[in-house]
């Protein structure tokens, strides 16, 4: 290679009017459309978009790296002064992995499964000629232990599927690290983990941009995740620059219009109001899989009418399994469900007709959740014929009727799903819902698979409806801004346990049971002095012992 | 490793219990035979006495449980009764039992059958890899495009093209594989060589193919991936993270095109007149010879089956998810 | 992520509804050339079958001139050994030939797929019962099976037919089975109980649209298997039986003339392979834009 001519003071990586196609359909499309951005020595960026923006894309072109269907078409990118796009395949290798490390989404599945983590977090050393088992065992081990990582001298003889996700995650951190990089790419690094485990990789990534003073590119779609760690914030959108700021004055002051829109999201709260009478009532619900794989525990609940309940907790929580105890999917083992005053039966399959009608469930992935073969209209008109019996003109009406509740255009009617985004499908599966006007809509993750922009539209139209026909919800959610726009009771659930519930305003606010507190706090806040306040806090409570105790299991 | 061994040990109970069902399915089949079939196989002459003398033969007068067990008792010892086509002899005391005729050709079988298997998995290993390594190049491209009309093509325009050219025009090689137990080496060497060449070219194109879509399959994991951004080299990639994870899919792609070729040997057989099983069964089938069929379809299922749960153990040994548990 | 930025551009390409033919002939325009080598032959293989009487100089079994007659202007491909034209015998085989293969994989394929389909919607006791079935069945290799079983019943082109076609089943019912299990754990299919659909309901309109496009190129996939297997027990002597000219038949009884260096035999085995690449191919050229789509 030659060497390059490189000034300490010029930026270490510069991206010029990037441009990247990606292939679909034996076409080839642009996902990246000249994008421009510099990074200085021991800077982080954090690149934030929704989906489609080209984050990722751009995330790994910065090292050179285009994947499988993706080409570069025009634009540099200089690493050191190196143009990584005419640069040949050998001279990156000899950066890869050395100067330019990548850390990927899923832990468990960028890791080799047939291999020990010590020789996956050594390789990069030893493809780079560094010899010495011992030397280079023991700088893995120092990484570890500087993570602290539980029981870092073992951590290394074991392999892949034997750690937890979050604990990977950091693993795959140190493997980054392990030469002493230029530059880490994070490429969504928390957004498969739960709260909890997140704030563990996020604090450990904060740990290392600011002890070793690497330079970093992190890419999510979080924007309270990016505040915490980013210096300056690029907003990417169809895979333009929308807006570039430091990180302080991206929160305080966005200028553009799409950014503000984005800042808006997290602002919804709904007026908490639990005047009514209740129309579901659990009392001792047991339930699970099988016959015997129990998974909910004693399950009390009481959801008023006309009223949203929310139900948080991580995966794992049981949260999903009692959406599906509650409409008879996995009948309940023991206990009773009572519907507007009368038993229910506890298997779907024992239910009437009338009862399939009243109780309804949207899920949390339109794509799957709808037929990609029928029409909007057959989709719509079917619930119509089989419940209400209604034909012809009569259905004809209802359908455009329902389409204007849900905010959508007739044209649509005649579409197949996949000519629909996201937040039309969604859209067209809350009317699915609706068609038979029901009195509970039990909604499973419904937002969580939106953009934020679009999440925002739905839980909108959600609280609007719920106005105007008084429809009674139960929402299953991870996510505290969602909780806070949509309900008025919040059930605590950990390990098929309800921790603890009340109203909004009570659990929502300190004092409450420490399961609650540990979740609560662990939802990052669009505030850069977040992380370190709540690990400071936690170390002072020692909480955060028992967080990691708990994750090591 | 507990868990591996209780993995595999279901696994092989799995195995016996499939080979019961199989061998109770082969078995069976003499018990659909439809009601004039004695005379049919005795032909014109069959008075009723020697019917049902004939039937009390191959026990058609006994209950099935009964006689399938006595069967399968005889297999387990060799012993797969005696074929029809000493049936016209009754009494006289010239039954010959059907291993007796089946074993000197299953040996020739199985030197046909090694002798392919020996050229074509290699090949096709090799070539299988080197597709998938340079994947989407013209290599590839040709590769792949010529595999696909090669495996359109029937066994036996494979076998007479070979014939016509290397025996008939160059006369290279003999046309008819008519092999004896007193065949030297290199004259059984030679004699095999166009069976041998017809099977290799028939799993030849299927291996390869399958091989190449498992380890393009495994290129494109997010591994695979990372190692690349680690600044591993091809040859890297290919040796240490692609292939600790291939055992399984090319074992299964060897055992598959085993099996295969199991089947190709009785078209094969035939055309070159090779004095194998396959052959026999064929005749067998022809004559209706029953015992002797049942002993052929038994000995192939049999390999079968063997085939693919060698091939599934070595999935499970070599899964390391299964090798380092929790 | 690189899957979701193509499910973008790909929602954004599309038209609105309607288009299903327009499509179909973009990716026609798009082929290939190994497709539309494969359409050709196809629709070659099929004008002979449809038309044969009217293109066979001679008749099917008609004995017109001597035994094993070299190519002439009176008998382009010479005659059999029987004296009968091999041209028309060819012609009249794409008929006979084809016609079996198409019918036997139409019977499996029926078979197969419902089975397959009931199987993966039912669950339960249904599905066990019919894998297990599948998977005894399955253990044996197909033509050594077919081999068994026609020593049973006797060769005949029915006893052919439908032994072929329910061994042949058992591969439809894996793949439409698995196919369909994978649409069964989907959401809408749990909307479409919730809402009270019953099981003929659930496996005809939510099901089987879903799972078409895999479940053709397997059709595909079959009649060549088929189509070499019936060749492969016709050339053995077990299979169509004379005087029915059939292209497996004809090789086995023209071979003699392999060894005075006559490529005659090899014209049906040729033909056999043609028709068999030709499916390959458009199924090739199916697989790649289905699964294309699904990206």
């Amino acid at each position: 290679m030659r060497k390059p001519v490189f000034d300490e003071a010029s930026p270490l990586l510069e991206v010029r009017d990037l441009r990247i196609e990606g292939q679909s359909d034996d076409s080839w499309h642009e996902i990246v459309k000249g994008v421009s951005f510099d990074l200085k020595r021991g800077e982080v960026l954090g690149l934030i978009g929704e989906s489609g923006a080209g984050k990722s894309t751009i995330g790994l072109a910065s090292i050179g790296y285009v994947r499988p269907g993706c080409r570069i078409t025009s634009g540099q990118v200089r690493y050191k002064g190196i143009d990584l796009v005419s640069a040949k395949d050998r001279d990156k290798r000899a950066l890869w992995g050395a100067e330019l490390a990548y850390v990927a989404q899923s832990a468990a599945a960028a890791f080799n499964p047939a291999h020990r983590l010590i020789e996956q977090c050594q390789e990069p050393a030893v493809i780079h000629g560094e010899r010495g088992e011992k030397k280079l065992r023991d700088r893995v081990i120092g990484l570890f232990q500087k993570l602290s990582l539980p029981q870092p001298e073992a951590l290394g003889e074991r392999y892949p599927h034997q750690l937890s996700g979050g604990q990977l995650q950091r693993v795959m951190t140190a493997m980054a690290m392990s030469c002493h990089p230029g530059l880490l790419i994070f490429d969504e690094p928390t957004t498969a983990l739960d709260v909890t485990t997140q704030i563990e990789v996020l604090a450990t990534i904060q740990q290392i941009v600011r002890e070793f003073g690497v330079a970093a590119i992190y890419i999510t779609h979080d924007l309270a995740v990016v505040s915490q760690v980013a210096d300056r914030i690029i907003v990417l959108r169809y895979g333009e620059v929308v807006e570039e700021a430091p990180t302080t004055k991206m929160l305080s002051a966005p200028e553009a219009a799409y950014t503000k829109s984005l800042w808006a999201v997290r602002k919804l709260d709904k007026q908490e109001d639990l005047a009514a009478k209740p129309i579901l009532h659990l009392r001792d619900v047991d339930a699970g899989y099988g016959n015997s794989i129990k998974i909910l525990d004693k399950i009390n609940l009481a959801v008023p009418r006309g009223r949203t309940v929310a139900v948080v907790g991580e995966s794992g929580s049981g949260k999903s399994t009692l959406a599906r105890t509650i409409m008879g999917l996995q009948p309940a083992f023991a206990g009773t469900i009572e519907f507007d005053g009368m038993e229910l039966p506890l298997a779907f399959k024992q239910r009437s007709g009338l009862l399939h009608r009243r109780i309804q469930m949207i899920y949390q992935s339109p794509d799957t959740a709808l037929n990609p073969r029928r029409r909007v209209r057959d989709i719509l008109s079917r619930p119509l014929q089989r419940h209400l019996g209604l034909s012809g003109e009569a259905r004809r009406q209802r359908v455009a009727e329902l389409m204007s509740m849900v905010e959508l255009n007739t044209r649509l009617l005649d579409r197949f799903p996949s000519e629909l985004s996201g937040g039309e499908k969604q859209r067209v599966c809350i009317a699915r819902a609706l068609a038979v006007e029901p009195e509970l809509i039990i909604c499973d993750e419904v937002t969580s698979a939106l953009d934020q922009i679009v999440a925002e539209g739905v839980l909108k139209l959600l609280l609007r409806l719920q106005q105007q026909i008084g429809i009674t919800y139960i929402f299953i959610t991870h996510d505290l801004a969602t909780v806070r726009a949509i309900s008025d009771w919040i059930v605590v659930m950990h390990r098929g346990e309800i921790v603890e519930q009340g109203p909004k305003s009570q659990i929502m606010t300190p004092p409450r049971h420490a399961y609650t507190e540990l979740l609560f706090s662990s939802m990052p806040e669009m505030d850069p002095t977040w992380l370190p306040r709540v690990l400071r806090e936690r170390q002072s409570a020692g909480i955060a012992q028992n967080v990691s105790a708990e994750m090591s299991m | 490793m507990n868990l591996i061994l209780k993995i595999v040990f279901q696994r092989l109970g799995l195995g016996v219990l499939t080979l019961i069902a199989v061998s109770a399915v082969i078995f069976s089949a003499i018990q659909m035979l439809p009601g004039d079939f004695a005379s049919a196989i005795l032909g014109q002459s069959a008075t009723p006495e020697t019917v049902k003398a004939f039937q009390h033969q191959i026990g058609l007068d006994k209950p099935a449980v009964q006689r399938y067990w006595e069967w399968i008792g005889g297999v387990a010892h060799g012993d797969f009764g005696y074929s029809f086509s000493s049936a016209g002899s009754l009494g006289g005391g010239h039954d010959r039992a059907v291993s007796d005729i089946i074993v000197p050709r299953l040996k020739n079988t199985l030197i046909l059958a090694s002798l392919a298997a020996v050229v074509a998995v290699p090949c096709a290993l090799l070539l299988g890899i080197l597709a998938a390594l340079y994947r989407n190049s013209f290599f590839d491209r040709f590769v792949n495009s010529f595999s696909l009309a090669w495996i359109s093509f029937p066994e036996f325009f494979i076998a007479y093209i070979l014939m016509l050219y290397l025996s008939v025009k160059f006369q290279f090689l003999p046309s008819l594989a008519s092999v004896s137990n007193d065949s030297g080496i290199g004259d059984y060497l030679v004699k095999c060589a166009l069976p041998a060449m017809t099977l290799v070219l028939v799993t030849l194109a299927h291996m390869m193919r399958m091989t190449r879509t498992a380890l393009v399959n495994l290129m494109s994991t997010p591994y695979v991936e990372m190692a690349r951004l680690k600044g591993a080299s091809r040859f890297r990639l290919i040796c240490l993270h692609a292939l600790p994870n291939a055992w399984a899919p090319i074992a299964n792609v060897i055992a598959l095109n085993l099996a295969y070729l199991v089947v190709g040997v009785v078209i094969v057989e035939n055309v070159f007149v090779y004095p194998g099983i396959g052959q026999l069964m064929v005749s067998a089938v022809a004559s209706r010879d029953i015992p002797v069929v049942q002993a052929c379809a038994l000995i192939f299922a049999a390999t079968y089956i063997l085939l693919n749960l060698t091939a599934d153990i070595i999935g499970i040994v070599t899964n390391p998810k299964l090798l380092h548990r929790r | 992520m690189i899957a979701e930025e193509k499910v973008m551009t790909i929602s954004k390409v599309e038209g609105p509804a309607g288009t299903r033919q327009r499509r179909l002939w973009r990716h026609l325009k798009k082929a290939p050339l190994s497709a539309w080598i494969g359409i050709a032959i196809v629709l070659a293989y099929m004008a002979v079958a449809l038309l044969a009487p009217w293109i066979a100089p001679h008749g099917e079994t008609e004995v017109v001139g001597g035994q094993y007659d070299p190519w002439s202007d009176e008998f382009l491909l010479g005659t059999d050994q029987l004296g009968r034209d091999m041209l028309s015998r060819l012609i009249y085989g794409a008929r006979n030939t084809i016609s079996v293969a198409l019918m036997t994989t139409s019977i499996a394929f029926v078979l197969g797929t419902g089975l397959g389909l009931l199987a993966a919607t039912v669950g339960g006791w249904v599905d066990q019962l019919f894998s297990r079935v599948v998977d005894v069945i399955m253990a044996i290799p197909q033509l050594i099976f077919a081999l068994l079983l026609l020593s049973i019943f006797g060769t005949s082109v029915v006893n052919l037919v439908l032994i072929i076609a329910v061994l042949d089943s058992t591969r439809l019912f894996r793949v439409s089975r698995s196919v369909a299990l994978n649409v069964t754990v989907l959401d809408f299919v749990e909307a479409a109980r919730l809402q009270g659909e019953g099981t003929i309901w659930i496996m005809v309109r939510e099901i089987l649209p879903n799972i078409l496009a895999p479940i053709i190129a397997e059709f595909g996939m079959r009649f060549c298997f088929v189509f070499l297997t019936i060749a492969a027990l016709s050339f053995l002597g077990l299979g169509i039986q004379p005087p029915t000219a059939d292209w497996g038949s004809m090789v086995r009884e023209n071979a003699t003339l392999i060894n005075y260096g006559d490529i005659t035999p090899l014209l049906p085995a040729g033909a056999i392979a043609l028709l068999t690449i030709g499916v390959n191919f458009i199924v090739d050229w199916f697989l790649h834009i289905t699964s294309g789509l699904k990206e």
